[in-house]
């Protein structure tokens, strides 16, 4: 190289010298998170038995906590507002509709406090910060299989049998990880640069709360057509809900949509892509303490 | 490449130093943006309230320019007044910390002593072992082979099925240190973790710090103490709010330091 200078040592005039905390490419960065893998996994388990560890029910929390919300969700919608009227096994629809929400919305604003509750794991130790998030989606996801077991039971308990449809639940569970994944990837980056976000994301959260269609049925009180139908059928959460029904309930009502799964790997695969090079592209800002 | 390697500023034995340079830092400057809340402090603001919000954005200087190399089997020692750049310095050389202006440039990624933000309280010592070898890059297996010389230098065998928050402090210092320790540096930046701990384990980290230099390393050792930089240093770099004042062998630096500190 022709480059020097008197004062100054540049890269290139010291050999086997590389420059320190540049961002590494996309391929090599995500060779790192997976090097990372067993990190990523202790991280997720380990937080939930600390979580569970000073409880005395411990790991019954998990789920008594979501099924105590459906209760309570049941109790003021179902009966008190009757939203209830007219859908088949409404507790079974209600539970997988809770229980399926919570897993996304749990992932989206814990995942996006991921890298701003960590600033001092962030500014000691070197890795790649995409595990931060993972861990955080990977540590809901271990949260959500039993509750697709209790959502199981509760099918089975309305007289829904399990079927060979069942096994769609594999893939469901995947292409709805694969989203709340890319989401929180986003959020996580997003809070980074504007710290009021998280104040803002919980009514983002409750927003979808209340027009996917938890405790009343979308399909019942919206014409094809409308408006609303039209965005709810557009909209991911909508899309993961009534799959999720239409897996483990039978009946008329819950014939399967097929076409909403198109839509759901569509749009986990987008936010996934998406939310990767979103977030690898600010590796470097992740350190600062501004 | 053309040409000799050239001699790099600092270089507290002149030119001609045949030994391989392993971190470069070259020019280097570090300022953050924080948002400042409060009344700023200055000698002419009889005029303003103290209620009054005077904030806004501030830049902070951190580091002015900095310039040095650093040798394989260099022991350096960094010392100045608290607030004067040294950690961020150490941040800005290990990559966490990013410069606003200069660049650093390392043989390895250099890696600072320290776990602490990756161990959980309400875990036992035995998952935090775990837990902070990974944090470390170890995989599963190389933390299973040390695990037994980990609890060993710890001390703290007969505890370590119980939670960490049961712990006293000393003892949590010495897990940090013995897991931080666990993992091969070929660059390591010790930042005042020798302080800690009771004599013998003092004494005990100290051999373990020169051990890792012994085995092909560089070492920083960012400390206020003058004795254990003497203990353990070759060469020294003296930082004063944001600028390298001196670079040289460890007394002579030493000397000036403690005597600009006598004579205010």
């Amino acid at each position: 190289m022709s480059r020097q200078r008197v004062n100054t040592s540049p890269p290139s005039a010291v050999p086997g010298l590389t420059k320190v905390g540049g961002r590494p490419p996309l391929g090599a960065y995500l060779a790192d998170v997976v090097r990372h893998r067993e990190f990523i996994q202790a991280l997720a388990r380990f937080r939930i038995e600390a979580d569970n560890g000073r409880n005395r029910l411990g790991m019954a929390w998990v789920v008594l906590r979501p099924l105590l919300n459906a209760g309570v969700y049941g109790l003021v919608f179902g009966f008190v507002l009757q939203t209830s009227r007219g859908v088949d096994d409404f507790v079974a629809f209600l539970v997988i509709g809770v229980l399926m929400f919570e897993y996304f919305s749990t992932s989206f604003s814990t995942g996006a406090k991921s890298i701003t509750t960590n600033a001092a794991l962030v500014q000691s130790l070197a890795f790649p910060r995409m595990a931060l998030p993972l861990a955080l989606v990977a540590e809901r996801f271990l949260q959500f299989v039993p509750m697709v077991g209790v959502m199981a039971a509760f099918a089975i308990g309305y007289g829904n049998l399990p079927d060979l449809e069942w096994l769609l639940l594999v893939p469901l569970v995947a292409l709805f990880t694969v989203f709340n994944t890319g989401l929180a990837l986003i959020t996580a980056r997003l809070t980074v640069h504007f710290r009021d976000l998280t104040n803002l994301l919980p009514f983002i959260s409750r927003m979808f709360f209340y027009t996917s269609g938890i405790f009343y049925s979308i399909d019942q009180r919206f014409d094809p057509g409308t408006t609303f139908r039209t965005v709810a059928d557009a909209q991911p959460i909508h899309e993961f809900l009534s799959l999720g029904r239409a897996v483990l309930l039978d009946g008329p009502d819950y014939a399967m949509p097929w076409h909403f799964w198109g839509y759901a790997a569509a749009w986990s695969v987008a936010v996934l892509v998406l939310g990767t090079i979103f977030f690898w592209a600010a590796e470097e800002r992740y350190g600062r303490t501004d | 490449m053309a040409g000799p390697t050239e001699s790099p500023l600092g270089d507290p034995r002149g030119a001609g130093d045949a030994r391989r340079p392993v971190v470069v830092v070259d020019d280097v400057h570090v300022e953050y943006k924080v948002l400042s809340t409060g009344k700023r402090a200055g000698p002419a603001e009889t005029g303003r309230r103290l209620l009054q919000r005077s904030g806004g954005t501030r830049t902070v200087h951190a580091l002015k320019g900095v310039s040095f190399t650093a040798y394989e089997n260099d022991s350096i020692g960094v010392i100045g007044s608290n607030g004067s750049g040294k950690s961020t310095l150490m941040r800005a050389i290990t990559g966490l910390t990013p410069t606003s202006r200069g660049s650093i440039h390392a043989a390895s990624r250099p890696s600072m002593l320290g776990v602490g933000a990756a161990l959980i309280k309400d875990l036992s010592g035995e998952r935090n072992v775990i837990l902070g070898g990974l944090a470390l890059g170890l995989s599963r297996a190389e933390i299973e082979a040390k695990y037994e010389d980990i609890v060993d230098f710890s001390g703290i065998r007969d505890f370590i099925d119980l939670p960490m928050r049961t712990y006293s402090s000393g003892m949590t210092a010495r897990l940090k240190f013995a897991i931080a320790t666990a993992r091969d540096h070929e660059i390591l930046i010790v930042d005042e973790a020798l302080a800690v701990g009771d004599q013998a384990f003092r004494q005990r980290s100290e051999a373990r710090i020169r051990e890792i230099r012994d085995g092909a390393g560089t070492v920083f050792l960012v400390s206020h103490s003058m004795r254990s930089i003497r203990d353990t240093c070759n060469r020294v770099l003296w930082i004063d709010r944001g600028v390298l004042v001196m670079d040289g062998a460890t007394d002579e630096v030493v000397d000036a330091y403690e005597q600009s500190r006598s004579t205010p």
